[in-house]
């Protein structure tokens, strides 16, 4: 056989699956282009173009929001539970936190530690739901998240219409604002005014950080693995899967509470009718897109919030849909999974040729030893 | 763990698909305003972002399109659109306002109250353009012309109307989502309505609550509530929401009830085959608005600040298309004198 290295064979297959990947989006990106009648040029040169410096913020900003809601759902996919409902718990726990720091109970950076713990206690609880009927009542923990996420809309809109305040003059319904002293400050970034990076977006590096090492490098980790792995053989080892199940919803709901963090200490200061929705499904995406990796996410993240960013401008500058990009977004999760795969079978291949290889040689070299030996 | 991988990733493709579906019925604003409007004989550039639905959404964001239709034939202005998607962020809507301002866009107008903080950010940032938006009164500045409308003074209209014509003494309000400015309408409704015949029995139904914007899109939900409303005996429904209010006409003509538009005149764009249960349609002239907004900035006089369209500006009012309220036009003309005249007060909260 050939004498590749073994490593390196398993570096280039890592590369080989993102790049076949991307690839492959970006082919049957064009393709809809084409047969939309868009002007394909044109759009790529605009999404591929470099960045200006608020689009660079605006990206970080996007994509540590996203990341935060990757790895709320990373987290469920290593022990093979798949939580829809971080979209809701991220609402259940912005708004929770949105109100409590609203009222400004606590002075200053206290009343921001209480937000993010009221948040992570609050998603925590709305996912713990969901971990507490799977491991009692056996209850699919997908078809009850995504109620719940119906339930979140409901209970949010009815709690936010006790609690709203309005501005004078304005239509939209919100939260009490956060006092200036309890806000999360921006990380400046170039010379212009008003451009900030999140400074959650230290919380968030750290949150992966977390993840690695509790996932890795902990009993509690492996315990979460093995159980993604497989339940029976779990069990026979002496992990209760039931006890499993349950700290596992509760963690990815508690990271989950944490996604709208940055938007409500580091932009919109409140809860209301116009704060962001729909990142959790997007978290879903980006989780399988960086293989529930903490470095692969943030790249997943980033891509994520890089498109988003970019397709802003489309219908303005070419005046071509951005919706193209929902599609591209969509394609991309698509051929992630299907490219690993292949790479995956390939690399097993290889792996087995390999090992055959190895092995008959070692036979013949036995026998000759043998011949020697009985020469 | 890997069939979970399979199954998430189909549930997530899906979903993003559907989103791309959602919006794209209404992608055709991108294209048909690629290139603005004729000789472009006037030198202000207008761009329009849009609430989620944009241009074709057949109600609110429809009208604003129609004013800036009017303004790009008559004065030759040159446009281009952009449309929220469902669901952004902030830092969205500031980057679509901020990115016609850097492309050269000298008049900018916001569609709807969600772009009320956005609009407050971005427009300090450029003093030499002008923005505009609707429905909002609390993003101020130099720059910037607040365009609202007093919605509760033509749903009083509509609702005298609805009460004059009612024979069970029991009329109905659908509106599409609680919020602040829907329950305008609301409020308007029912004091026209009281003003009649302070008897009258009024059933209110929202479709959704905020942040659920759905209610505005969803004529099914439309017609559950509606027909709920005539099975009880009420006989005149108004609807304050949006595309949903298709289903009220639906609910309103298997009921041989009566509906009441909004926004628009709705005779005109509903389906002929619910036409007849039509009433009137509470009318919100989003394009006289922009029209006449517009229409100042190409004469080199934008406006700013808050201009309130009103009955007596003919900003809202009531159409009479199909002839059913001709017999009723002198009792409604009399209360839209007083509301003029400043005799009726009309409340802008139920």
């Amino acid at each position: 056989m050939t004498s590749l290295d073994p490593r390196l064979v398993r570096l280039l297959l890592g590369i080989a699956a993102p790049v076949l990947a991307l690839g492959a989006a970006f082919a049957i990106t064009s393709l809809v282009l084409v047969v939309a009648g868009d002007p394909v040029g044109e759009v790529w040169s605009t999404i591929l173009s470099p960045p200006e410096t608020r689009n660079v913020v605006n990206i970080v900003n996007a994509a540590t929001v996203l990341y935060l809601s990757g790895v709320a759902v990373a987290i469920g996919f290593r022990m093979n539970l798949f939580n829809i409902g971080v979209d809701g718990q991220y609402r259940v726990a912005a708004f929770a936190a949105a109100a409590v720091a609203g009222e400004a109970w606590l002075p200053g950076v206290l009343n921001m530690v209480l937000a993010v713990l009221v948040a992570m206690l609050a998603g925590a609880i709305w996912a713990g739901i969901a971990g507490l009927l799977r491991a009692t009542r056996g209850v699919s923990e997908v078809i009850s998240t995504i109620m719940l996420n119906f339930i979140a809309t409901s209970v949010v809109a009815f709690l936010l219409r006790q609690v709203a305040v309005r501005e004078e003059g304005s239509n939209i319904v919100s939260t009490r604002p956060i006092p200036e002293g309890s806000r999360l400050p921006g990380i400046p970034f170039g010379d212009l005014p008003n451009l900030e990076i999140y400074g959650f977006v230290v919380v968030a590096a750290l949150v992966g950080l977390g993840y690695w090492f509790v996932l890795n490098k902990t009993r509690f980790g492996f315990d979460l693995r093995a159980t993604g792995r497989s339940a029976p053989a779990a069990t026979a080892s002496g992990i209760s899967v039931k006890r499993m199940t349950v700290a596992t919803m509760l963690l990815s709901g508690a990271i989950a509470g944490l996604v709208g963090m940055p938007l409500l200490l580091g932009s919109s200061y409140a809860y209301g009718s116009t704060f962001q929705s729909g990142l959790g499904f997007a978290g879903i995406a980006i989780a399988l897109l960086g293989r529930n990796h903490p470095v692969g996410i943030a790249l997943g993240a980033l891509l994520f919030a890089f498109l988003d960013e970019q397709s802003n401008p489309l219908q303005i500058l070419v005046g071509v849909s951005p919706d193209i990009v929902a599609i591209t977004q969509g394609v991309v999760v698509l051929t992630v999974v299907i490219s690993y795969e292949v790479v995956r079978r390939f690399g097993s291949r290889l792996e087995q040729r390999r090992v055959a290889a190895a092995l008959e040689s070692e036979r013949s070299a036995k026998a000759d030893a043998k011949q020697e030996a009985s020469a | 763990m890997r069939r979970t991988t399979k199954l998430a990733a189909v549930l997530s493709t899906a979903v993003l698909a559907l989103s791309a579906c959602g919006g794209g019925d209404s992608d055709s604003g991108g294209d048909s305003s690629g290139g603005g409007g004729g000789d472009a004989s006037s030198d202000i550039r207008v761009g329009v972002a849009y609430d989620v639905g944009g241009r074709g959404d057949q109600s609110f964001n429809d009208s604003a399109a129609a004013g800036l239709d009017q303004a790009s034939e008559e004065l030759g202005i040159e446009f281009q659109e952009s449309e929220a998607s469902d669901g952004e962020s902030e830092a969205d809507r500031e980057e679509r306002l901020r990115t016609f301002a850097e492309a050269g866009y000298t008049h900018i107008i916001g569609v709807g109250f969600a772009y009320s903080p956005s609009m407050a950010a971005v427009a300090p940032e450029y003093p030499e353009v002008s923005f505009a938006i609707i429905d909002d009164e609390a993003a101020v500045g130099d720059n910037i012309a607040n365009l609202v409308f007093a919605e509760e003074q033509g749903s009083f209209l509509v609702g005298a109307a609805a009460a004059l014509k009612s024979e069970s003494g029991q009329i109905g309000f659908v509106g599409g989502v609680e919020t602040p400015l829907i329950q305008k309408f609301q409020a308007g409704y029912e004091a026209g309505a009281q003003a009649v015949n302070e008897d009258i029995e009024i059933d209110v139904t929202y479709l959704t609550q905020p942040p659920d914007f759905s209610g505005f899109a969803d004529p099914a939900r439309g017609e559950t509530a509606a027909t709920g409303m005539f099975d009880d005996g009420a006989d005149v429904v108004y609807h304050a929401a949006g595309g949903s209010g298709g289903g009220v006409f639906e609910a309103a003509s298997q009921a041989d009830g009566l509906a009441i538009g909004v926004d628009s005149d709705q005779y005109e764009t509903a389906d002929p085959a619910v036409q007849d249960v039509i009433l009137t349609s509470m009318l919100k002239n989003v394009n006289v608005a922009v029209y006449e907004w517009l229409t100042a900035a190409a004469e080199g006089d934008t406006p700013t600040g808050t201009t309130r369209y009103d009955l007596a500006a003919d900003g809202v009012g009531y159409s009479t298309s199909g002839g059913q309220v001709d017999d009723i036009e002198d009792q409604l003309e009399t209360f839209k004198q007083q509301i003029v005249d400043g005799e009726i007060e009309v409340p802008t909260t139920p």
